[in-house]
């Protein structure tokens, strides 16, 4: 099946009011012509699920800027000031998650798994309204999977099959949320012929990626 | 030598070759420029790696948590988020330096938020001082105001509750044990009663209480 579709056709898998998961680690490995192109179309009252809100002018940042959201599920806000404006003001419902607890719930979401339990959080406002659990002497929270209508994901290059294959530090949440979303599309920088990627290099497996956009070339 | 300066050289005694660190931003990272000779650490990333160097060149694709350029030494290793903190959780970090807000005499830590006015979010600090072997808050004694940032019991939203091992500042180290704070090390010209004036919480003072060495290193 082809795979590889325009950037219009990859943004109208993206509808108003949906759950949407974002790659990225303040906008490094985040899909940054597939968000640019969420602004420009204006998509609105969206839930979207990402490490952070990167800065003002940059990704998920613009995202926010533009009220797009109607709910943030992050670990952090704090290198966008508008983010936290909002949230304080009201018109956002943020939901500020421990990092590995995030990275962790989407795993969980891909993985068919029905929650977690971790230690992170015991004895803080991140327990609020969640289980206690007490193992070996030991205190947990039950952390409960996370799952998204469309991910929207970034790959230093993927083969046309959809395997993806990252670069440095942009890898952070790009191959969980591939697992953890209905649909998973993927702005790549490079793509090449299927098989032309050794099948020990490929990070993420294509069978759960749907559509291939092709990004800018090069480093970043 | 300012306050800043004190404290990393301080926190970096503590660190013994061949640890597994993750610095927090800021502060904490100064720590690496004062390591004594002949130990070398590892430092660790949240975002996603292992073997933090000086940024040599510039590389869009490679920054640390804070989302500054970094390099890599050799033997350095990329992964994704849930196995960064695979490393974190699982005890496979030696010490995590972080700085504080509030630090109480239980090793109760708040750095996160001041509700209504700052929220920038946990981040990864959560599961850092749940899962590293060391915990260090380094930061400076009092606030702006002058105002003890050790106290009895922390007021602002917990980034962890009894995980706090050591607190580092620039006029004392202090441990965190079962019967309270023990106050070990005052900094050079600072004495005892000077740093139990400036602290809210009730310190025991080490029968061994000595001043801070290896600051000039």
């Amino acid at each position: 099946m082809e795979k590889i579709i325009s950037l219009e056709k990859a943004l109208e898998k993206v509808k108003d009011g949906m759950i949407i998961m974002i790659g990225g680690f303040l906008g490094v490995g985040t899909p940054l012509a597939l968000v640019d192109g969420l602004v420009k179309k204006n998509v609105r009252e969206l839930t979207i699920i990402a490490n952070d809100t990167a800065m003002p002018q940059v990704g998920i940042g613009k995202l926010v800027v533009n009220k797009q959201l109607k709910k943030l599920i992050a670990s952090h806000i704090g290198t966008n000031p508008e983010t936290g404006r909002q949230m304080i003001a009201g018109e956002l419902n943020v939901e500020l998650v421990p990092q590995g607890t995030l990275a962790e719930r989407i795993r969980c979401g891909g993985a068919g798994l029905g929650g977690f339990l971790t230690p992170t959080g015991v004895g803080t406002i991140v327990e609020e309204g969640k289980q206690r659990l007490v193992l070996n002497g030991k205190n947990y929270l039950l952390e409960m999977p996370l799952h998204a209508d469309v991910a929207l994901l970034a790959a230093h290059k993927a083969d046309k099959f959809g395997n993806l294959v990252f670069r440095r530090t942009t890898r952070n949440f790009n191959p969980m949320m591939a697992f953890a979303a209905d649909t998973v599309i993927v702005e790549a920088k490079e793509i090449v012929e299927t098989g032309s990627i050794d099948p020990d290099e490929v990070m993420v497996t294509g069978v759960v990626v749907d559509w291939l956009v092709q990004g800018k070339g090069g480093k970043a | 030598m300012n306050s800043k300066e004190i404290i990393a050289r301080r926190i970096a005694q503590e660190l013994k070759d061949g640890d597994v660190v993750n610095l927090g931003i800021g502060l904490p990272t100064m720590v690496s420029n004062y390591l004594p000779k002949g130990v070398n650490i590892i430092l660790q990333s949240e975002n996603g790696f292992i073997g933090l160097a000086p940024a040599k060149e510039i590389d869009p694709d490679l920054t640390n948590a804070g989302g500054q350029p970094v390099g890599t030494i050799p033997g350095a290793a990329m992964f994704d988020s849930c196995t960064s903190f695979m490393l974190i959780r699982g005890g496979h970090v030696d010490a995590t330096v972080l700085g504080g807000l509030q630090v109480d005499g239980h090793g109760n830590l708040a750095n996160w938020m001041v509700p209504g006015k700052m929220v920038p979010g946990m981040g990864g600090a959560m599961d850092l001082v749940s899962g590293a072997k060391k915990v260090i808050v380094g930061m400076e004694h009092t606030s702006k105001d002058g105002e003890s940032k050790i106290l009895v019991s922390c007021d602002l939203p917990l980034t962890g509750k009894g995980v706090v091992n050591m607190i580092v500042t620039e006029l004392a180290v202090m441990r965190v044990t079962m019967e309270g704070l023990h106050l070990d090390e005052v900094a050079p010209g600072v004495t005892a009663e000077e740093v139990i004036a400036k602290t809210k919480a009730k310190l025991i003072i080490s029968p061994d209480l000595r001043t801070m060495k290896g600051l000039d290193n």
